[in-house]
């Protein structure tokens, strides 16, 4: 393995997927490093969820390899999920379920020491704490985001894939997850793939983003340099810039 | 295969039913009312059948064990069904529950919910017809577990089928053992069937328990090659439905369905 290859987190190369004659995913490469926070920008239908679908082993790949903290996801995905996890708005936990039951769910499901204590700890740092025991589809959409990061949590993932975390949240409580997130991977070094539309979020988690338009890379270094490579002031423009553009002017980046 | 990770997931639907009695009171309202129901067609019979008078709890017998069929493919397929509805299958398959893990806490639920269904039924029908299920003896402990696992087979298969198709195969759950019910003999021989369909009827393994209910009822005889039979033929069922139903996962995951699927 090279020096390379064992800092990088999650490592894909060529990875495609195909449905039927429609390619969603088409022949994507990149590397996330350990401890980086890694965006992956594009409009609806640029192909952010069906990546993230396959880096999560919930969908197979037509072709491409995906190296997840060192395993083949692929062959092997089971040797690294539990040091995995992800949070998506539009994939809820139970809402039948307490707060508390769910979390204590999913701590056991990933095999947690003391799912108890953990669920414990989850509650006070996210100020869970009011509402453990109340059904989870009876809460706010704010809190539902705190319980679903906290589902994600819940294992102290190494690498956590968040597709759109902070959607449909009011400015503060999404000011509240971009700051618990900082902490986080700032006190554990986690590796963080985030989706989302949202720019100012990206330019303030981000180390590095990924652009993808029709499931292709099409551009990629870090906020501060798209802004410049294109001209602009802001993510915001240059995201537009590369979702309006045509074709012929949106090849893949070498 | 973990079993921590099995109950885990069964832990889930043990909260659910905790949490809400009528989902408890559900579970055993209908084998409550069948018993009843033919409780008093037995105490009818008695007097008209000179067959059903040779052993009085016969279709008492033979209806508390279709329910233990009935229950035991419904406790797969509902909390198959409840993963669905509540939209759970993909952060379930991002943990590192293995399918057969899933199927596993699935009929450890199936479990749980039959003997919760079923034993207000039995043990009401003691005092009420004098009947006690119980008196089968030790022929019960193998009716009850060759029904329990031919009811995982329908409930894993039917679960295959939704996983594939989608909720529009949902119906299925509910009705699927049903076309099942005219040929395994429940209530009657096997020999009562038409000659062509007694080959079909001898295939399930649901028939050879209950012409054996009868042997045990009638004869006093534990009829061995009916629960050898029973045994096989829901062995090989067992790794046909299971087998079908990894391939609807890998479908599912070719097609990208885990994290769609949903009401």
């Amino acid at each position: 393995m090279s020096a390379d290859q064992a800092s990088s987190a999650l490592s894909v190369v060529n990875l495609t997927k195909v449905y039927g004659t429609d390619i969603a995913v088409d022949r994507l490469t990149f590397d996330v490093r350990r401890g980086q926070t890694l965006a992956l920008l594009g409009g609806n239908g640029a192909g952010k969820t069906t990546t993230l679908s396959m880096l999560l082993g919930l969908l197979t790949p037509t072709s491409g390899s995906i190296e997840v903290l060192g395993e083949d996801m692929i062959r092997h995905r089971f040797r690294v999920l539990g040091r995995m996890n992800f949070s998506s708005p539009y994939v809820d936990v139970p809402h039948r379920l307490t707060v508390r039951q769910n979390l204590l769910v999913y701590a056991r499901l990933y095999s947690v020491p003391h799912p108890h204590r953990r669920v414990a700890e989850l509650a006070e740092d996210l100020d869970l704490v009011a509402f453990l025991d109340r059904a989870t589809g009876s809460l706010s959409a704010g809190q539902r985001t705190r319980v679903a990061l906290a589902k994600a949590l819940v294992n102290r993932p190494d690498l956590l894939l968040l597709d759109e975390p902070t959607a449909s949240l009011d400015p503060d409580t999404g000011d509240w997850v971009r700051s618990y997130l900082e902490t986080y991977r700032a006190a554990t070094g986690a590796t963080i793939l985030l989706a989302s539309h949202n720019m100012g979020e990206v330019e303030r988690l981000a180390d590095d983003v990924v652009m993808l338009r029709r499931g292709r890379l099409v551009d990629r270094g870090t906020p501060a340099d798209l802004i410049a490579r294109y001209g602009r002031t802001s993510l915001e423009e240059v995201f537009l810039d590369i979702a309006r553009a045509k074709d012929a002017s949106t090849d893949p980046a070498p | 295969m973990s079993l921590s990770r099995v109950w885990a997931l069964m832990t889930r639907h043990l909260y659910l039913l905790r949490g809400s009695w009528p989902r408890l009171l559900e579970l055993a309202y209908w084998p409550m009312v069948q018993m009843i129901l033919w409780g008093f067609i037995t105490q009818f019979f008695m007097t008209h059948s000179n067959w059903v008078a040779q052993a009085a709890g016969v279709l008492i017998a033979a209806v508390l064990l279709w329910d233990v069929l009935f229950r035991a493919q419904l406790g797969v397929s509902v909390s198959f069904l409840e993963e669905m509805w509540s939209r759970n299958l993909g952060h379930l398959f991002v943990a590192p529950l293995r399918p057969v893990e899933f199927l596993a806490a699935l009929m450890g639920m199936s479990l749980v919910r039959t003997t919760i269904g079923l034993l207000p039924a039995v043990l009401v029908a003691i005092p009420l017809y004098h009947f006690n299920l119980f008196s089968l003896g030790l022929p019960l402990i193998a009716f009850f577990a060759n029904l329990l696992v031919m009811g995982w087979v329908i409930g894993i298969a039917v679960s295959a089928l939704i996983l594939r198709y989608g909720l529009g195969a949902e119906s299925f759950a509910w009705v699927a053992v049903f076309a099942l019910a005219p040929i395994s003999g429940i209530y009657y021989p096997v020999a009562t069937l038409p000659a062509w369909l007694q080959p079909l009827a001898l295939s399930l393994p649901s028939t050879h328990v209950f012409e054996g209910m009868r042997a045990v009822l009638f004869q006093d005889a534990f009829p061995v090659v009916h629960f050898v039979a029973a045994i096989a033929l829901n062995a090989i069922l067992f790794v046909v439905a299971a087998t079908a139903f990894l391939i609807a996962f890998q479908r599912a995951r070719t097609l990208g369905k885990l994290l769609q699927m949903g009401e």
